[in-house]
């Protein structure tokens, strides 16, 4: 795009650009680099800030909330992750037969994607509830005492992860149904030829052609999960007694409870950089796996 | 030439879509804060009275002497006021407060604006912080402190408010540093709310004012009945909870040096007492956490017997069918009873301090609204009348309402410091450890004060 006509061009292009850009700037762009002045400074919203320069992030490093909060929430990566992987591919390849009703059935599992996340929460909560849930009844009629679940120290990230995982199924499940059926039939055919067995032809044919989209996901999946909080908002509030503090839910508490916007912001840039490490290395590490086609 | 004509309209019309879509999204922005507007309002409401200002002097002179005060500066002010205690029940009776204080004051218009008490903080901060104020709000006793050394509020000392309106204590509450940056609105305490039948049934006399922690928990040994799913008593274990039970224990939750102490005997005492019970004679954790409003549900459905709650439970429970009455709460080694204060305060930066302070001292002493408040049971009003509180002595149930009052005789304040919220947490956490995880009440004290001490500036 040279001379005047080019810039003509681009002129036109960033005028069509400019709704979508101008609240991305306003709302996103501009608010994180806020986050980053106000990360140096100490300011309870009501006083004028006071700049301290690294000091929030020096506190952050002997912050014993915060380490059990980032603990917490790699606890909950490492349950909802795998879980929600799993279901959801096995979900797509049995919804990726021709199935009778298989279409009511895809609507069904992806429901709970489009329910927001407080009406899911909430209905885990109740679902769980220690005494009166059905969860607990449930497992009462064979003989077992249920967990006190979201009440209970050791099951209150579990609840939270039995949440997450039923919610989110349906989305992985989609990708990887979308990924499955640009798997050309052709392949799947002349590995049968061959004689491999289903098992085979899932290992070594539609597992590798769908790595791309089980990269998509995994890496949507981490972003998301490590910014994990209207679940344990409405589940547990980060209890009980504080075990299942997650990174947001603490910066949110910083911010809004506690007056403390400063260190909040740290936080939350604390989080960004581990969300990008992790991405990063994701980007850098999919050549040895990820085959695209 | 026809070309360009098209693309300049063409490009007419982007920018029309264009300023739809930035006004689209500005607009979710102000339908969250409407708050915003209310002092947008007060901005234009200045910008004309300086306009004004010289030709209203040609009139002053005319004004009688008492007007004239009012109408010194200049023409109509509308004035904000942020509240959390009127919304949903009340708001037509601050509605009659409202419209009786501007027939007084013709000069002066007061706009409501309201939020819950759950995210009143949350829009408040933000107000605040984005230099959008309301002139004037509501405040507790426990957030006031926070607001007045971060010099969001305005002194009141020399605004001609009279100090002997207010009930002492109060006053004295919202006085910080010599300066009162408040005037009580409103208080209340909390009592044993008292299920007349259940103690009937047991056989055993009634609570009295000499009651101790050991009477009640004999009482409600003898009153729990499991089976029945009936509890003797129901005292939540929580930060107030804790720092009444200090002080009735002769405790003090910071010590000489200001520094956090409440991991004292006493202290350890008070944190036994609050975190033995849950489970046994009263309900567990659990189950007041598992479902809302649990307590309040138990003792209407008469299955508990004592209940440590505020005087605001009174109208809920007077429809409820339940025997009840009420008596100043047990005490330890002393009496020590909490009292909840909420005061209306001016922002520092209003541009009306005289009107601010004015609408203020109206809506916290003047007449009509002690007897508004009186005759819609809202909180009692904090002034020191007691004439005043004669009609609202005379409502029963409960039969021994002048507890409320009698209450009065050994107050605890909460301990206040300026990053309150994290403290209460902290206290909270440390009880609930010592229920959950059996973490022995000293450890968990220890913990806490360690905790506690490093908010301290």
């Amino acid at each position: 795009m040279v001379g005047a006509k080019g810039w003509r061009k681009a002129g036109i292009i960033s005028v069509f650009l400019a709704p979508s850009l101008v609240c991305l700037l306003a709302f996103s762009l501009g608010p994180m680099i806020a986050t980053a002045w106000v990360s140096a400074h100490e300011w309870n919203l009501i006083r004028a800030p006071h700049f301290v320069g690294f000091g929030n992030y020096r506190e952050l490093l002997h912050d014993e909330k915060f380490q059990r909060a980032l603990t917490n929430t790699v606890y909950y990566l490492a349950g909802y992750l795998p879980l929600v992987m799993i279901g959801g591919l096995a979900l797509a390849l049995l919804l990726n037969k021709r199935v009778r009703f298989v279409g009511l059935f895809r609507a069904l599992y992806f429901l709970p994607v489009v329910t927001s996340w407080v009406v899911v929460s909430l209905l885990w909560k109740w679902l769980l509830h220690p005494k009166d849930g059905v969860v607990n009844w449930a497992l009462s009629m064979f003989g077992i005492h249920g967990p006190g679940w979201w009440t209970s120290r050791t099951w209150a990230i579990p609840s939270v992860i039995l949440a997450s995982v039923w919610k989110d199924l349906g989305f992985v499940m989609v990708i990887l149904l979308a990924g499955l059926q640009a798997i050309p039939e052709t392949l799947q055919e002349a590995a049968l030829l061959d004689g491999a067995t289903s098992l085979q032809r899932l290992r070594l044919v539609t597992l590798p052609l769908l790595t791309p989209s089980l990269f998509f996901v995994i890496i949507i999946s981490l972003i998301n999960g490590f910014q994990v909080f209207d679940q344990v908002w409405v589940m547990t509030g980060g209890g009980p007694a504080g075990s299942s503090t997650v990174v947001v839910e603490q910066i949110v508490k910083n911010t809004f409870s506690y007056g403390r916007a400063g260190y909040a912001s740290a936080q939350s840039i604390v989080l960004f950089a581990v969300i990008l490490i992790i991405t990063a290395i994701q980007l850098r590490t999919q050549k040895r796996w990820v085959f695209y086609a | 030439m026809n070309r360009r004509t098209v693309t300049r309209s063409s490009y007419a019309g982007i920018l029309a879509m264009l300023a739809l879509a930035v006004g689209a999204c500005s607009s979710t922005k102000s339908s969250t804060d409407t708050t915003a507007a209310a002092s947008a309002e007060t901005t234009v409401a200045a910008a004309t009275e300086t306009t004004g200002a010289p030709t209203e002097t040609t009139i002053a002179p005319a004004a009688p002497a008492t007007t004239a005060a009012a109408a010194a500066t200049g023409d109509k002010v509308t004035l904000s006021y942020f509240t959390f205690s009127a919304a949903p029940d009340h708001l037509k009776d601050l509605d009659a407060i409202v419209k009786a204080f501007e027939a007084k004051n013709p000069n002066i218009s007061i706009d409501v604006k309201t939020a819950a008490y759950a995210d009143y903080f949350t829009a408040l901060q933000t107000q605040v912080a984005g230099k959008n104020a309301p002139d004037t709000f509501e405040l507790n006793y426990e957030n006031s402190v926070t607001y007045a050394r971060s010099g969001a509020l305005l002194d009141l000392t020399d605004k001609g408010i009279d100090p002997a309106r207010y009930y002492p204590l109060a006053l004295k509450g919202f006085n910080d540093g010599g300066k009162q940056y408040g005037l009580p609105a409103t208080f209340s305490d909390v009592v044993l709310i008292y299920n007349k039948t259940l103690f009937d049934k047991a056989g055993i006399s009634y609570p009295t004012a000499a009651w101790t922690w050991k009477d009640e928990q004999a009482a409600a040994e003898k009153l729990t009945d499991l089976k029945a799913g009936v509890y003797g008593h129901l005292q939540p274990v929580s930060f107030f909870e804790f720092y009444k039970a200090l002080a009735q224990s002769g405790g003090q939750f910071f010590g000489a040096d200001a520094k956090a102490a409440f991991n004292s005997a006493e202290g350890i005492e008070a944190a036994t007492w609050l975190t033995s019970k849950p489970g046994k004679t009263m309900p567990s954790l659990t189950d007041i956490a598992g479902t809302p409003d649990f307590d309040t549900a138990l003792f209407k459905s008469g299955k508990l017997a004592m209940w440590h709650n505020g005087i605001w439970q009174f109208s809920g429970l007077k429809d409820s069918g339940v025997d009840f009455d009420v008596v100043v709460e047990p005490g330890n080694k002393v009496k020590a009873n909490a009292v909840f204060m909420n005061a209306a305060v001016a922002s520092a930066t209003t541009a009306h301090p005289v009107e601010a302070a004015k609408w203020i001292a109206f809506l916290t002493g003047s007449q009509t609204t002690v007897e508004t408040r009186l005759a819609s049971s809202w909180e009692l009003p904090a002034v020191n009348d007691s004439a005043a509180f004669a009609a609202y002595l005379a409502v029963k149930p409960p039969a021994n309402r002048k507890a409320v009052f009698e209450a009065l005789d050994n107050v605890a304040l909460p301990p206040v410091i300026e990053r309150q919220q994290e403290m209460q947490d902290i206290v909270g956490k440390a009880l609930e450890s010592i229920v959950s995880d059996g973490v022995s009440a000293k450890d968990a004290l220890d913990r806490a004060v360690t905790e506690v001490n490093a908010l301290l500036p």
